[in-house]
């Protein structure tokens, strides 16, 4: 630290050798005149045997300098003393840095935190998703989850592999907590054995299951999450070992997990053992998401190896009951095709995201231009005093020197009001909290933010600051010294550099333009999509689930049910209600299976699988699905069971041609008795407005098991009602609904009670996202260019003013002149937009996944853009050649 | 801007050698350093007298040097500097090194004469 001390010591030293020079004069001085010669001759001479004072005395002091930093230290001071006396310069600049900056800071921490940080789990590049391909079974295996894994294959997997250090699967639930003050819907992850250990993260208090827990004849366990334990149980370390009811059954709390302990990427209140029964299981179902911790040094492609070989034995192991064939899910072609949890986590997030970066990306760029016009026109007006100084020998570097301190101390000052905004930026988008955004709770500006923010800070500044130093450090002194513009107009080498820079802009505003223009329509065409309901703003959804324990009656469930509907319908405001085991856009498929068609014979014997839905009567109306033939179930239909069922339109058409056709015709699932299509439904967008409608077969809410042999009464026990009203999304009422629920079942919470209206713009969020942050992006580069056009055109005419004099004075036209500018400026912006449309072109493609309904080369897009910038290029040069053509000739020629 | 300061010495160290030398004898101020050196040297020396400074401020940063406060042969107050022990392991190894040099161009001068 000898530094410091050195730094704290200089004034001291100074002052000593001030005192030791005049010192020595003065006593030189004394001698001299004792030996006779006048004062004024005695000081001169000691003066001239000294030598230069001040030059020594700086000599002295460069000692104790760096004399590199400090010079820059003093270009800093300069720098800064500059900014302060044109702070219109300096706030533009600043704001447009710290925008533009801290966008791009915002939009990193998002992917730093979403895509690059490694999940929080130790040791987490070794946790796979268990990701099984099946080309074969249609429906059932969807492009965000693949198929399923089934019970019986957790068991082969787990018991048979050789290449998972453990592996598990779970489900995600729903429960009713009873005991504990008000009944409580909490949210459940039930997790087979394996799950905890391939997690690895260790209980706050208490235990993991054990292996006892997974036994489905010994009494019930639970874990809490650390949420819910401080929710509920105010953090009180005594729950270990309390019981509470869940669904109605005694669990013991055994531990609880710490605080941010997601299962993957979803909190949840409750940990409880799935507790498959292992002399109970089939083939199917398949409903289980797998996890598993690869034994360290294995590749995803050997654990996708060892597991393919154990397909064949999980189907020679298990059976679907007698007179079933085990190898009939050869069909499916079940591959695995493991990838990182991390991967499955992230989903196709990625994608937007990278866009969104690039997009902020560029836009930085067109900011950087700007400011780089702006430093232009900065430096253009001291090239005198520059090329002065470089006509006195100061050397090339040492100008550069003093440009790009200049530009890097703006960057640098930039980039430290960015990390402001880019603080605000993330607190709002925490609190916006896009619901497709995975790990969102984990985004924060961190250490690798920061330098993000460092670097972006210096390289802009380099970039921006090198453009003037090539022009004016770098260029030809003696030139710029000899052409003075006192009598010369503007020539060509002079405005290349500007004109070159706004030739980008254009070019890059237009890409941002053409992209959220793309977004729009996008979304313009999924807004024109009909999702096959009807003003979902006034649909209010919500779940009840009534638990085998509370109700062991398949029969008194429905009563339940239809009692509950009943209620809600005689509520004030509304209209009609319905129940179905799913609504549209919930996530939530009640199941798929085969379904035949009578007549009908399939290619390799089996029918495709379809998706099931279980309604209510009045449900589709309530909806607003249109039914397009036929008629609705009655509940005369519903409790005399009879054999009827609806189909959608796309079901009908592929079986029978028509909708109409369809009324009348029969089929079956699996092996049940054939049952009479009553009615077909308008088509409904079950997964979402960009995915095609699933054709669906809806059954009535209660209905004869198929799978059994004995008649058995089954049906939702899990339903969704659809309430139409104009107080949907109410919070009073909601607990009208609550209370009416509470009337008929005291034990019975509402869950997730969400208006049609949200689960539809859910649906749309990620292009709802995109588009928003490309419609701001596009904007901010229409402005950004618009004021470099604006910029150059103006910084041309008053330059030209002269030449402008001279024109008007030999009787130049006042719209000549003002075409003049504005051709220059419509020159430019067709440049930029020629390079500006073959770019999009070719980046668009990136962007394709995004689309919907609308090709990346979209001539519509590709016409009105590029009209659309010209037609703002022209209005921006028009306000300064507007004010050229008022000049008055005689005030431009006496102007300098 | 001088790239060098250096060029203040008949040979490159002389100076600071003949300044840690004096200073050995006694602890002095900067002008009666001057007077001593002229002195001694005969006036061979043919440097400003300011240049003393500089190599001073050198030497003190090196820590061969230290500086108080003190008084001038006429009373008022100036920095007097000591030489420190690192000061003189310096000189002493300057020494060696000057000697060796006198040595050796001697010997190339005898040669060329013979």
């Amino acid at each position: 630290m000898q530094w410091i001390k050195q730094l704290f010591n200089r004034r001291r030293r100074y002052d000593d050798l001030s005192v030791s020079i005049e010192e020595h004069l003065e006593e030189k001085i004394e001698e001299l005149m004792e030996g006779g010669v006048s004062r004024r001759d005695a000081e001169q001479q000691a003066r001239r045997e000294f030598g230069n004072v001040a030059l020594l005395r700086e000599r002295s002091r460069e000692v104790w300098q760096w004399r590199v930093l400090e010079s820059i230290l003093a270009d800093l001071k300069l720098t800064f003393r500059r900014l302060r006396k044109s702070p219109g310069f300096a706030v533009t600049v600043l704001l447009t840095l710290a925008i533009g900056i801290g966008a791009n800071t915002a939009v990193f921490s998002v992917i730093n935190s979403v895509l690059l940080k490694p999940l929080r789990y130790p040791d987490s590049g070794r946790l796979v998703a268990l990701w099984l391909n099946a080309p074969g079974a249609n429906g059932m295996a969807d492009f965000s989850n693949g198929l399923q894994l089934s019970p019986s294959m957790y068991f082969t997997f787990t018991e048979r592999n050789q290449t998972f250090q453990s592996l598990g699967v779970w489900t995600s639930g729903t429960a009713n907590v009873t005991g504990v003050a008000q009944p409580e819907q909490v949210r459940t992850k039930l997790i087979s054995d394996g799950v905890l250990q391939t997690l690895a993260v260790p209980p706050s208090a208490g235990r993991w299951f054990t292996q006892a827990d997974q036994d489905p004849h010994v009494a019930k366990t639970v874990i809490l999450s650390y949420g819910y334990w401080q929710r509920r149980f105010g953090g009180d370390l005594s729950v270990i070992g309390r019981s509470i009811q869940v669904d109605a059954q005694t669990c013991e709390i055994v531990g609880v997990m710490p605080r941010n302990f997601k299962m993957v990427d979803q909190d949840f209140d409750l940990l409880a053992p799935l507790a498959f029964d292992r002399n109970n299981q089939k083939l199917a179902p398949f409903g289980y998401d797998g996890l598993g911790r690869l034994k360290p040094g294995i590749s995803l492609a050997q654990a996708d190896a060892d597991l393919a070989r154990l397909i064949p034995v999980w189907m020679d192991s298990w059976t679907n009951g007698p007179g079933t064939n085990p190898h009939y899910y050869e069909t499916w072609r079940i591959t695995p095709n493991f990838r990182l949890l991390k991967q499955q986590v992230i989903g196709n997030v990625s994608g937007v995201l990278w866009v969104v970066m690039g997009t902020v990306g560029l836009v930085m760029l067109i900011a950087c231009t700007n400011v780089a016009n702006l430093l232009l026109v900065r430096a253009d007006a001291r090239h005198q005093e520059l090329a002065i100084r470089a006509a006195l020998g100061a050397g090339r570097s040492r100008i550069a020197r003093e440009l790009l301190v200049e530009s890097l101390s703006l960057g640098l000052t930039g980039g430290l009001l960015a990390v402001g905004v880019a603080y605000a930026g993330l607190r709002l988008l925490v609190a916006i909290g896009p619901a497709d955004l995975p790990r969102l709770s984990e985004v924060s500006l961190d250490g690798r933010s920061l330098g993000f923010t460092l670097l972006l800070s210096v390289v802009s500044g380099l970039f921006f600051g090198s453009i003037p130093v090539f022009k004016y450090a770098l260029g030809d002194a003696s030139s710029t010294l000899l052409g003075t513009n006192r009598t010369a107009s503007t020539s060509r080498a002079r405005h290349r550099s500007r004109n070159v820079l706004v030739v980008a802009q254009v070019a890059m505003a237009l890409v941002l333009l053409v992209s959220a223009v793309l977004m729009i329509r996008t979304f313009a065409a999924l807004r024109n999509v009909e999702p096959g309901f009807t003003d979902p703003a006034h649909v209010q959804t919500m779940g009840i689930a009534i638990p085998e324990l509370l109700e062991p009656d398949a029969q008194m469930v429905m009563h339940t049910q239809n009692n509950i509907a009943d209620k809600i319908a005689s509520i004030p405001g509304v209209t009609s209600v319905g129940f179905a085991g799913a609504v549209p856009m919930d996530n939530n498929d009640p199941n798929w299976d085969e379904m035949h068609v009578e007549g009908k014979s399939y290619v390799g014997g089996e029918p495709p699988l379809r998706l099931f839905n279980y309604v209510s009567p009045g449900y589709f109306k309530t909806m607003g699905t249109r039914i397009v033939a036929g008629s609705d179930f009655t509940w005369d239909d519903i409790y005399g069971l009879r054999m009827k069922v609806m189909v959608s339109e796309n079901f009908a058409r592929e079986s029978w041609g028509s909708a109409s056709a369809a009324i009348g015709k029969r089929v079956r699932q699996f092996k049940g008795p054939w049952r009479e299509v009553i009615g077909v439904v308008q088509d409904v967008r079950q997964h979402g407005v960009d995915e095609a409608a699933p054709p669906t077969i809806y059954w009535p809410a209660m209905l004869n098991d198929p799978y059994t042999a004995q008649p058995t009464i089954d049906g939702p026990r899990s339903v969704t009602f659809a309430i139409r009203t104009n107080r949907a999304g109410n919070e009073s009422f909601l607990r009208d609904v609550q209370q009416t629920v509470w009337a008929v079942n005291a034990n019975l919470p509402l869950i997730s009670a969400e208006t049609m209206q949200d689960l539809y713009s859910h649906s749309l969020a990620r292009t709802s996202f995109t588009l928003v942050m490309l419609a701001i992006a596009g904007s901010m580069a229409l402005l950004l260019g618009l004021i470099g056009i604006y910029g150059v055109i103006s910084y041309a005419v008053s330059q030209r003013t002269r030449e402008i004099g001279i024109r008007l004075a030999l009787g130049a036209q006042k719209s000549g002149l003002k075409w003049m500018f504005v051709r220059s400026a419509l020159l430019l912006t067709a440049v930029g937009a020629v390079i500006g449309v073959g770019t999009a072109a070719t980046l668009m493609q990136l962007m394709k996944s995004l689309l919907f309904g609308i090709s990346p080369l979209d001539p519509f897009t590709y016409c009105t853009v590029p009209l659309v910038l010209a037609a703002s290029a022209a209005l921006a040069s028009y306000l300064p050649a507007r004010r050229a053509a008022a000049i008055d000739p005689v005030e431009a020629l006496r102007s300098e | 801007m001088a790239k060098n300061p250096e060029h203040r010495d008949l040979f490159p160290g002389a100076l600071e050698v003949m300044i840690l030398q004096s200073l050995r004898i006694k602890p002095m101020h900067g002008y009666a350093l001057v007077k001593h050196i002229k002195q001694v040297s005969d006036n061979l020396l043919q440097v400003e007298e300011g240049s003393l400074y500089p190599a001073l401020q050198r030497m003190l940063k090196e820590g061969w040097l230290e500086s108080e406060i003190g008084v001038s042969a006429k009373g008022r107050p100036t920095r007097i500097y000591r030489l420190t022990d690192a000061g003189l392991r310096h000189l002493d190894e300057e020494v060696v090194s000057f000697e060796k040099m006198f040595d050796g161009i001697t010997r190339v001068l005898a040669i060329a004469r013979a």
